[in-house]
């Protein structure tokens, strides 16, 4: 088998065994995270030189019959967001071009102490500002199914390193959507966590009461490998909930038996119907394995995008604020139009005599966004529903209208609003070519349950990428 | 008593004076496409004029975590070093900055 195509779980087996260097393996993704870098533009920064020392250090660990957990030798790709100790971080802005963290966010350095292995920072747009990865101040991310198409954003970096076999797993942030919107252009498992579940600290802040910091890779299983070390309080963030965690990988064979799906009327109704069609047939695939299918409604759903374009540029406004070129980075001429877009609406939002119409409203607005979640779960477990409205789109198609660009998030904003969690999980392809070696573009779907519902997002998730398998089709690349 | 109407969404922004607020510089280009653009913004927004919010309260802590605090003990730090690692500007290890009171 091919080493790119490796999952986690496959190629910690080969590891455990010893059938395979990590030293072999982290070489083979730095190469290619090499070469295909000047075609796709997924990493900023390549850390060959730390990630090569450390994996002869995970090979001696493991020649010396240490016993390591399941993420031992895994390379990763990091979001630039996310602060690296000694690696450039730079938010995908030229304000941080040259900035070099002197600590490690948390998740960070829990993903070091399971021994994973930094093979960079990605790409993503600005700041996470953006829907597409066009706005990343280092040039756009192109999708791996099409490169004439966006990579979907913000993590576009984290998911075309993924997608192209680059790494194994990449972590993101999902503020409105960043994870789940490329994950599912990418035909990727992206997971965007209770709020509160897995610590904040040491990542650049968009807007602090909708951020959330999960990951992509290729499978369920995966995905809950990761979480398995990322997710829990931590003192440095005190949002992060003292909630026990679960083993997210115990029981993911679960099944759906008794399950009860509810279907949001208000996300199918005006859906582009091949994208419809792709999303009912995963929902009757869970109904053969015994789940059973409800119809429910979520009626403040339509304002979710407005309520998301008050918080996000209010709480940007105030992040971006620390920008001042004095105690580091450079100053604040450097921002990109998007950001400035954004801090100009959200300091108007906040300014005097309009905090009440714009941010109060809004954060009453999106109580009744989190009721209408609330009042579901009294009668289902879970909910399924398209991540993307459309499959990836053009490069260019959106950029200049930002109105039409917000839009692209219109079904993933309200488990931020509503600080639930959702997993994004790849369910089918629509033609895009006639060329029949074309796979086509990939389509996903959102399983969306009650806070801290991680666990059984996955078993879901499990159950049905168990019949389908679509992360077998990679991209012709 | 007398009930307080809920306030209503502007949908006009004064770009010069709120850029100023933020200290954002503005070329004549974006000014000229801000002009245009953040009104479509807020007269998308103001569709949450429709939503009846009067007896809602606003969310805070979205899960409900409430007055979250910790001991107030001194732990380990970055030092001096560390802290001014990322600086433009140092002086005798302080952040340098410039003059903000003209002299007279």
């Amino acid at each position: 088998m091919i080493i790119h195509n490796y999952t986690i779980q496959e190629a910690s087996k080969l590891i455990a065994k010893r059938k395979i260097k990590v030293y072999e393996i982290v070489k083979a993704y730095i190469d290619k995270a090499k070469k295909l870098n000047h075609q796709f533009n997924s990493f900023l920064t390549i850390s060959e030189e730390t990630a090569l020392m450390k994996a002869k250090k995970v090979d001696q660990l493991i020649a010396d019959h240490q016993k390591l957990g399941p993420l031992a030798g895994i390379s990763l790709a990091v979001k630039d967001l996310f602060s690296t100790k000694g690696i450039r971080t730079t938010a995908g802005s030229r304000v941080l071009e040259n900035y070099v963290p002197v600590y490690d966010a948390t998740v960070i350095s829990r993903l070091n102490n399971a021994y994973t292995i930094t093979i960079g920072k990605t790409n993503l747009d600005a700041w996470g500002h953006g829907a597409s990865g066009e706005n990343s101040d280092f040039g756009l991310t192109k999708n791996p199914y099409d490169p004439s198409r966006v990579s979907g954003g913000s993590s576009s970096g984290s998911a075309v390193a993924v997608a192209t076999g680059a790494s194994l797993a990449a972590t993101g942030t999902d503020t409105g959507g960043s994870i789940r919107l490329p994950s599912t252009f990418c035909n990727l498992v992206g997971l965007k966590p209770t709020y509160g579940r897995v610590s904040r600290y040491g990542v650049i802040s968009m807007a602090s009461s909708l951020d959330t910091m999960g990951h992509i890779t290729k499978t369920v299983f995966d995905n809950a490998l990761v979480l398995n070390v990322t997710a829990g309080f931590d003192f440095f963030d005190s949002t992060t909930s003292q909630k026990p965690t679960d083993d997210y990988v115990s029981d993911i064979d679960k099944g759906v038996k008794g399950l009860k799906i509810g279907i949001p009327r208000e996300y199918f109704q005006s859906l582009n119907s091949e994208i419809k069609g792709k999303i009912l047939s995963a929902v009757k695939i869970l109904e053969k394995f015994g789940a059973k299918v409800i119809d429910v409604s979520l009626p403040h759903t339509e304002y979710g995008v407005a309520v998301y374009y008050v918080i996000q540029t209010s709480e940007v406004s105030s992040n971006l604020a620390r920008y001042d070129g004095i105690r580091f980075g450079f100053d604040r001429s450097k921002f990109g139009a998007e950001a400035k877009r954004r801090i100009i609406l959200g300091t108007f939002a906040l300014s005097a005599g309009y905090y009440d119409a714009f941010y109060l409203k809004a954060m009453k607005v999106r109580r009744l966004i989190r009721g209408d979640f609330l009042n579901a779960f009294k009668k289902i477990d879970v909910l399924i529903c398209p991540v993307s409205p459309t499959p990836a789109f053009k490069i260019g198609e959106k950029k200049n209208d930002p109105i039409s660009m917000y839009l692209s998030d219109i079904f993933t904003v309200n488990a931020n609003l509503a600080g639930i969690p959702s997993l994004a999980v790849p369910c089918g392809f629509v033609k895009n070519s006639n060329n029949g070696s074309d796979p086509g573009l990939p389509v996903g779907m959102q399983i969306i349950g009650p806070d801290f519902s991680e666990k059984m997002l996955y078993q879901v998730g499990f159950a049905y990428e168990q019949e389908t398998k679509w992360y077998l089709k990679s991209p012709k690349i | 008593m007398k009930k307080k109407p809920e306030s209503r969404m502007a949908l006009n922004i004064d770009i010069e004076y709120v850029a100023k607020l933020a200290s954002i510089p503005l070329d004549l280009a974006e000014k000229r496409i801000f002009n245009k653009q953040l009104p479509e913004i807020l007269r998308y927004i103001s569709q949450l004029n429709k939503v009846n919010t009067e007896k809602v309260e606003p969310v805070g802590h979205v899960t409900g975590l409430v007055n979250v605090t910790r001991d107030d003990k001194p732990a380990p730090s970055l030092t001096q070093e560390e802290a001014l690692a990322n600086a433009p500007k140092t002086y005798n290890g302080f952040f340098e900055v410039d003059a903000i009171f003209e002299e007279k």
